[in-house]
This record gives structure tokens, C-alpha cells and sequence, in this order.
């Protein structure tokens, strides 16, 4: 089936099964491997992108379902070869070692209300796991890209 | 990877278009399986299973969405209506909070995105945090065929370990709940609070009971409703009430020895506290 996708900002005519994952549409289809597949049951947060502003694990949603919509991958954070802000505060803050989370962790933060306390940062990526950073050097790189946000 | 070009999906725009195309492939005796979120469906396709090969896509049925306030302790809860939209709900965080704690440890916010009270229903998981909530506000499922609607209380719309009262032909159109008044309480236990399939969940609404993980379906406990109702207050006699319906069994998550004595004492926490005035926010 040919469906309409809104990815990134750039619109793409893709030739897929309606029930394909968006997680496989993204990576196999559109070439877009940033996001990861963890453990395909919604619990790691590995493959998370947004749809329309929202964090979802794209290895539950079927690429049907997202059309019409505006769904933001990892790949659409830097332009122009510049890092975003959210990247930087990742880096800054090493915030990131085997960095298999790092594409969902980081989907997830941008969802995350501008001024969101620690206990809010904690509870926004509570869906998220991280095996080996730790989780206080994500949490302080999200308050860090928040703290930028407020200005 | 799932065998996704072996799936097919009907995608109606309108709820009368769905209706129609349930009873259509019904009577052909090729059901559709009703699809919202998609997060307990995709998670048993990727374990490799595969529950049902047709599939009618609900998400783009707009009237489905939402959740709305009726009179005076009214709820009504769309078949699309999301975990989150529970947690964004004035009226629901208003009239039954503890669905709101429900829903916040459902799983992680991707979860709550995704997730619909009437999946969650539907889906039969015994464990299913929303459900006992809405079981002890004695929540009332509508269904509706292309005939008409029926109200089911959610009370008895399990028949058995995942069959629920929904003939082929029908849907989940709402979920209605008249919130009783007294204390709400709710409990999960599991591993950690966000992102872990429960071990006991309880959820109380005055004397009204239910429980998650404890018996092939989500259950009220009818024989301890009906002694505290009747004035008993004694803990031991309560505890041995609570287990003639929570009847737990070893299972992955955990045992039926250490559920039973969770059930105890989730039983005297909440017997503890029945008498005095309800929390406010």
C-alpha cells in the first residue's frame, strides 16, 4: 500500500504493508536508522520518536496510522551540520556511553514541558532505559537543554 | 520485524463505516479485530504471534476520542480515549483520582500516548491497571453493532482468562462511569512503579473492591463488599473474605503465596482507612 508520510519536515511516498511498524518503515524504507529497536514490548524506549509532538515507541505503532501525521526522528534534531541544543547538553554533560538509548531518550526529552521540574524530567522518561550511563547525567543534560528553553 | 504484509487492515473514517464492516466480516465469519493504540497488540506480534490476521484500525475515528463530563459525577470515556487523556482530564483527576494514578504508572509516557481504557478492557489482561479502577466505580461498558447499542456493567463483562461479553459484531463505542461516593484508593504492586506488569493491583471506591493479577480476569470482591457494607470491621475476617475472590496463582511476574499475602495487606491498609473522610486535591 502507498502511504503519505510527514517525516522531519520532508514529506516521502512510501510502498509498504499498512501494519508494517513505523520503527521498520523508518529504518528499512526511509533509510532513517537513528531510531533503535530495544526490546520491541514498549518498555525500553529505545525506538521512541514523536508523532504530532507526542512520544511514542514506534515499534508498537503500524506506519498506517501515522499518516497525515508529523512524526520527528533523531535524524531531524541537527540541520545544517550543527548539533542541536538537546544534542549538546548531551555531550557537554556526557550524558551518553554505548548510546543505544540515547536516539529515544533524547525523543523523549524534547516531549517533555518546558519547565519541567527533576521529578518531572524523571517521570517524563520513566519509559526510557539506559543500561550503563546512568541515569543523572541524562537527567542533567535534559535540565541543562530545559534551563536554555526558558530564556 | 513482524510478518506485517500478511496482516491485512481496514481503516473506516466514520464509526458507522466500522460498525458496518464488523458486521460485514462477521457474518462472513472472517472477524475483524477491533485495533486502537496498538501497544498490547504489537508487543504480541513482536513476540511473534499472531492473535488475528484482519484488523479494523479505529485511530482515525475522530468521534471516538475524549473524555467527557456528565452531571454531576459523570464520565464518559471515548473508545480512543489514551492514558494521558485520563492524566489531562480535569474532571477525571476531579471525580475519580485514582485513575489518574492508574494511568501514570500504566507504563512510561510513549505508553500513555497510546494506550485506551476500552483496549485495555477489551485486550482482558488480568493485569490491567486501569481496569480494576474503573471496575470498583462500577463503569458501565457500551457496546454498539450497526442495530444498536448495549450497557454492559464492566463488572460482568469478562466471561473467562481473556473472553469478554463483545460479539464479533460489535464494539466498544464508551465507557461510562457514575462515580460512587467515599474514599477511592488505589495499589499496585510490582517490580517498580512505572513500566512493570503488576504483581496485585487494588483499587477501591467506597466499599466497592477490585483486583488485577489475582484470578483469570480482574475481579470484584464481592463476599468482602458485603461484610463491610454490612458494618464488619474485623481485619482477619476481611483478609479471609478478600481471598475467596482473589484466588492468585504462581505465574512469571510472581507467586501465588506472596499475592496472597499482598492481597492481606493491601486489605487491612485500605480497611484501616475506610471510615475516615475522603482525600481531597
Amino acid at each position: 500500500m502507498k502511504l503519505k508520510l510527514h517525516v522531519n519536515g520532508a514529506k516521502h511516498t512510501v510502498e509498504v504493508a499498512p501494519m508494517k511498524r513505523l520503527l521498520d518503515t523508518l529504518r528499512e524504507d526511509l533509510a532513517l536508522t537513528g531510531t533503535k529497536e530495544g526490546c520491541g514490548e514498549g518498555e525500553c524506549g529505545a525506538c521512541t520518536v514523536l508523532i504530532d509532538g507526542a512520544a511514542v515507541n514506534a515499534c508498537l505503532v503500524p506506519t498506517c496510522q501515522v499518516e497525515g501525521a508529523e512524526v520527528r526522528t533523531v535524524e531531524g534534531l541537527a540541520s545544517d551540520g550543527r548539533l542541536h541544543r538537546l544534542q549538546r547538553a548531551f555531550l557537554d554533560n556526557g550524558a551518553a556511553q554505548c548510546g543505544i538509548c540515547t536516539p529515544g531518550m533524547m525523543m523523549a526529552a524534547l516531549a517533555l514541558p518546558k519547565k519541567s521540574s527533576l521529578e518531572q524530567i524523571r517521570a517524563g522518561l520513566a519509559g526510557n532505559l539506559c543500561r550503563c550511563t546512568g541515569y543523572m547525567k541524562i537527567y542533567d543534560a535534559v535540565a541543562q537543554f530545559l534551563a536554555g528553553e526558558k530564556r | 520485524m513482524i510478518a506485517a504484509a500478511d496482516l491485512t487492515v481496514q481503516r473506516p473514517r466514520t464509526l458507522k463505516q466500522a460498525l458496518q464492516l464488523l458486521r460485514d466480516a462477521s457474518a462472513e465469519n472472517q472477524p475483524l479485530t477491533p485495533m486502537a493504540g496498538g501497544t498490547d497488540l504489537f508487543v504480541t506480534l513482536n513476540m511473534g504471534q499472531r492473535p488475528s490476521a484482519r484488523y479494523l484500525d479505529l485511530w482515525a475515528i475522530e468521534k471516538l476520542r475524549g473524555v467527557e463530563a456528565t452531571g454531576k459525577r459523570g464520565l464518559v470515556f471515548g473508545a480512543l480515549a489514551t492514558y494521558t487523556d485520563c492524566i489531562e482530564s480535569k474532571a477525571v483527576h476531579k471525580r475519580l483520582p485514582i485513575l489518574v494514578d492508574a494511568a501514570r504508572q500504566v507504563g512510561g509516557v510513549q505508553i500513555q500516548n497510546r494506550g485506551t481504557l476500552a483496549g485495555n478492557i477489551e485486550n482482558g489482561s488480568p493485569a490491567a491497571d486501569g481496569v480494576p479502577v474503573l471496575m470498583a466505580a462500577d463503569a458501565t461498558v457500551v457496546l454498539r453493532s450497526i442495530d444498536g447499542e448495549r450497557r454492559v456493567p464492566l463488572a460482568a463483562y469478562y466471561h473467562g482468562y481473556r473472553k469478554t461479553e463483545r460479539r464479533a459484531d460489535e464494539l466498544i463505542v464508551a465507557v461510562e462511569v457514575e462515580v460512587p461516593d467515599g474514599t477511592q484508593r488505589f495499589d499496585k504492586v510490582g517490580t517498580r512503579a512505572a513500566q512493570a506488569i503488576s504483581k496485585v493491583v487494588m483499587a477501591a471506591v467506597g466499599h466497592r473492591l477490585a483486583f488485577g493479577s489475582v484470578a483469570p480476569t480482574v475481579v470484584r470482591a464481592r463476599a468482602l463488599e458485603a461484610y463491610v457494607e454490612a458494618g464488619g470491621r474485623d481485619v482477619a475476617e476481611a483478609q479471609r473474605l478478600a481471598l475467596e475472590d482473589a484466588r492468585p496463582i504462581d505465574d512469571v511476574r510472581s507467586t501465588a503465596e506472596y499475592r496472597r499475602r499482598v492481597v492481606a495487606n493491601l486489605v487491612a491498609a485500605w480497611l484501616g482507612g475506610l471510615d475516615k473522610p475522603p482525600r481531597t486535591r
